[in-house]
């Protein structure tokens, strides 16, 4: 090798290397969202960002997508539907966010179906529920274990159809969210020939529920199917517990939201024993897969500086496998083509800490892993408790199940 | 479904529910009611005053009832600041106060709730108290402890309110600032004074409301809006300024919600009390009690 090419093989190597930095520091990808921070889904929507965060920390100490950064792009959308739309707006226009992920929730979530669908993006949905059933956007893929739409509904009254219930009361919160849930409820009694004899939908402003448990009481109902918000579950278990529901309830719960987080647990505590509601991560045998046990390490440690839920379990590994869901597109794609991107989630299963991630037509899972758990056990004002197996035994669905119903339901409390 | 039982228990529910209405509706019937002052931040004060008996419920084990009276003091200068910060900024510089005033509470209403949110969480908070989670059995018919207590804990709050507006020295000077506050200044009297005053009482009597608002259910940041219409509508619907009419008003409040709730469907609640409040001022427009 004479000298002229040693200097031209010296030059060729600086200018590749030179690239390889180039696009190693290239312009971060923005993936922009909008997280309820405040409001009533605050709770739920901290600890879903911190999981994003986890997942965002550990995708940059490996590199990054595509030999680039990931930044992330979050306003608080208060928990209001009506700020959302201008939030997405705002990140497509203004911030020229490369992805979007959805807020946490329904309500806020609905509004932006439209705008994101005319805008040709791919939405990774945060636990919402049902909200691309009329927009029909064919690049939605919601991350929420929900399923088909009747999967709640049909986990809770399988299960008090099989104690031997006969009849159902559903008392449902009047919001978006609950009347979704209810309605597949009545539907989903209606085939399983449970006929409905208490069917109520309270204001979110209600105060003191009493008087509603006693008029559920009169109609002497076998199952007791709830969808209820925070800051009612509380409010409605506190009242069961004083009124009683009778012997003849053989389960009582389903869809009560609020119950799945651990500032709400260690509040109610006993009161919780024999209720059986939805959760979608439990710290049962059957629910660790990849990489579950090292986030719930990394997030146990971040969620006391943070202020979030110290127990996670809800909504923060979900929140990690969404950007699971993207790595995995992009590494497969190589590309942040939309189009692209879609058609590989759609076509594919995805290896995540939840579990295995396939989805159907409608931008939904294919196959439902909405847990159905009893309380067990449970102690007064201890958290640490709710760390172990055993204190929510999961019924539902069976490849997940590590116990049976413990039945009628007011021996299940003792 | 109908039966005579139901309708029992639910009439037996209301009262205890108006009582409970009563007490966190009590302090904006004099800060409203008496003082002309619009007083859109008095649910946030309340859910403050919650946080403050939680804190004390949840680090030293003190009973939530008297964490209440214990805040009951410091509320008492918040009262004192905040109507001081008001008069200064607002009221003292002309006829238009009324309307400011109110952007002016919706601020410290919003500057609570970010506060507490900074320091407490999001999260749900409630407190232990022996009395709590257990019901008093009669028949057939289950009380629950609690609202037994928001029950009693109200009625008294009326009574030493209403003897210390009517017997006092100092109370009949809050009802005379209410009445005609140039005849009090004619007397030699400082006006803005005794309203800084009530202005603290009513606060004051938020950590006791407080304290009944967590042991009656848990409380979040944001629960003060639940409560601003009630309350409003309440002090109202009693005629402005009267303690025993805000007593009433809350009681028929709670009894028709509850009744509502129990035999017509829980949907149709929220209704109740402004067509409550519409029906009372078609008749009488200065409400039940007022003058």
């Amino acid at each position: 090798m004479n000298r002229r090419e040693v200097i031209s093989w010296a030059a060729a190597t600086t200018v590749l290397a030179m690239t390889k930095v180039a696009s190693a520091e290239g312009p971060p990808i923005k993936i922009g969202m909008s997280m309820p921070q405040t409001g009533g889904l605050a709770g739920g929507g901290k600890a879903s960002l911190l999981g994003i965060e986890i997942w965002r920390d550990n995708i940059n100490a490996k590199g990054g997508l595509l030999g680039r950064k990931v930044e992330l792009v979050v306003y608080d959308d208060k928990s209001s539907a009506s700020e959302t739309p201008a939030l997405y707006a705002k990140l497509l226009d203004v911030d020229k966010v490369d992805l979007l992920f959805a807020p946490y929730a329904t309500v806020p979530t609905a509004p932006i179906m439209p705008l994101v669908k005319q805008r040709g993006m791919l939405l990774i949905g945060n636990f919402s529920f049902q909200v691309n059933s009329k927009v029909h956007h064919d690049m939605w893929f919601n991350n929420a274990p929900w399923g088909p739409a009747d999967s709640w509904a049909t986990g809770f009254l399988t299960l008090g159809r099989k104690a031997g219930g006969k009849t159902v009361a559903i008392l449902s919160a009047d919001q978006e969210f609950a009347q979704n849930i209810a309605t597949t409820a009545r539907d989903v009694a209606k085939k399983l020939n449970l006929p409905v004899v208490f069917d109520q939908a309270y204001p979110p402003s209600t105060a003191e529920f009493s008087s509603i448990i006693r008029a559920l009481n009169a109609a002497k109902p076998d199952i007791v199917f709830v969808a209820s918000y925070p800051p009612d579950s509380a409010g409605i278990l506190r009242a069961v517990n004083e009124i009683g529901v009778g012997d003849n309830v053989k389960i009582f719960g389903g869809a009560m939201v609020g119950l799945q987080f651990a500032a709400v647990m260690e509040n109610l505590g006993s009161l919780l024993n024999g209720v059986v509601n939805f959760n979608t991560w439990l710290p049962e045998p059957s629910m660790y897969f990849d990489g579950t046990k090292d986030f719930f390490e990394k997030y146990g440690k971040r969620a006391v500086e943070a202020k979030v839920d110290p127990l996670g379990y809800y909504l923060a590994p979900y929140g990690y496998a969404m950007g699971q869901l993207i790595e995995e597109a992009v590494n497969a794609t190589k590309s942040l083509d939309q189009r692209t991107l879609a058609k590989y989630l759609r076509e594919n299963t995805h290896k995540t800490i939840v579990g295995p991630i396939t989805y159907a037509e409608d931008g939904e899972w294919k196959e439902s892993a909405t847990l159905e758990a009893q309380f067990r056990g449970v102690k007064d004002k201890n958290m640490d408790q709710f760390r172990s197996a055993g204190r929510q035994v999961i019924l539902f669905p069976d490849r997940l199940k590590t116990g049976d119903l413990i039945t009628p339901f007011e021996d299940a409390r003792n | 479904m109908f039966s005579i039982d139901l309708l029992l228990d639910a009439v037996v529910t209301g009262v205890l529910l108006g009582c409970f209405y009563a007490a966190v509706s009590i302090g904006l019937s004099i800060s409203f009611g008496l003082l002309d002052v619009p007083h859109v931040a008095h649910p946030a004060f309340l859910v403050l005053a919650s946080y403050g008996v939680y804190l004390l419920n949840d680090s030293y084990d003190i009973d939530p009832l008297l964490a209440g009276l214990l805040i009951s003091p410091l509320f008492f200068l918040l009262g004192l600041i905040t109507y001081r910060l008001y008069y200064e900024s607002f009221e003292r510089r002309g006829s238009d106060a009324a309307v400011r005033g109110i952007a002016f509470f919706f601020g410290v209403a919003f500057i609570i709730e970010v506060l507490i949110i900074l320091q407490f969480g999001v999260d749900q908070r409630s407190v232990t108290a022996s009395y709590i989670g257990k019901a008093w059995r009669i028949g057939d018919l289950r009380i629950p402890i609690r609202q037994l207590v928001a029950f009693a804990v109200a009625l008294g709050l009326t009574v030493v309110l209403s003897v210390y507006l009517s017997k006092t020295f100092m109370g009949r000077a809050i009802r005379a600032v209410a009445q005609d506050e140039e005849g009090l200044r004619l007397m030699g009297a400082n006006p803005v004074r005794i309203k800084q005053f009530a202005f603290g009482i009513a606060t004051a009597v938020l950590g006791i409301a407080g304290a009944l608002l967590i042991v009656v259910a848990p409380v979040e940041p944001t629960l003060d809006r639940v409560y601003i219409g009630r309350t409003f509508c309440v002090v109202v619907m009693a005629g402005l300024g009267s303690i025993s009419g805000t007593l009433i008003a809350s009681i028929i409040l709670g009894v028709a919600e509850s009744i509502v709730l129990t035999m017509f469907g829980a949907s149709w609640a929220p209704a109740i009390s402004f067509a409550l409040l519409l029906g009372v001022l078609a008749v009488r427009p200065q409400g039940l009690l007022g003058r």
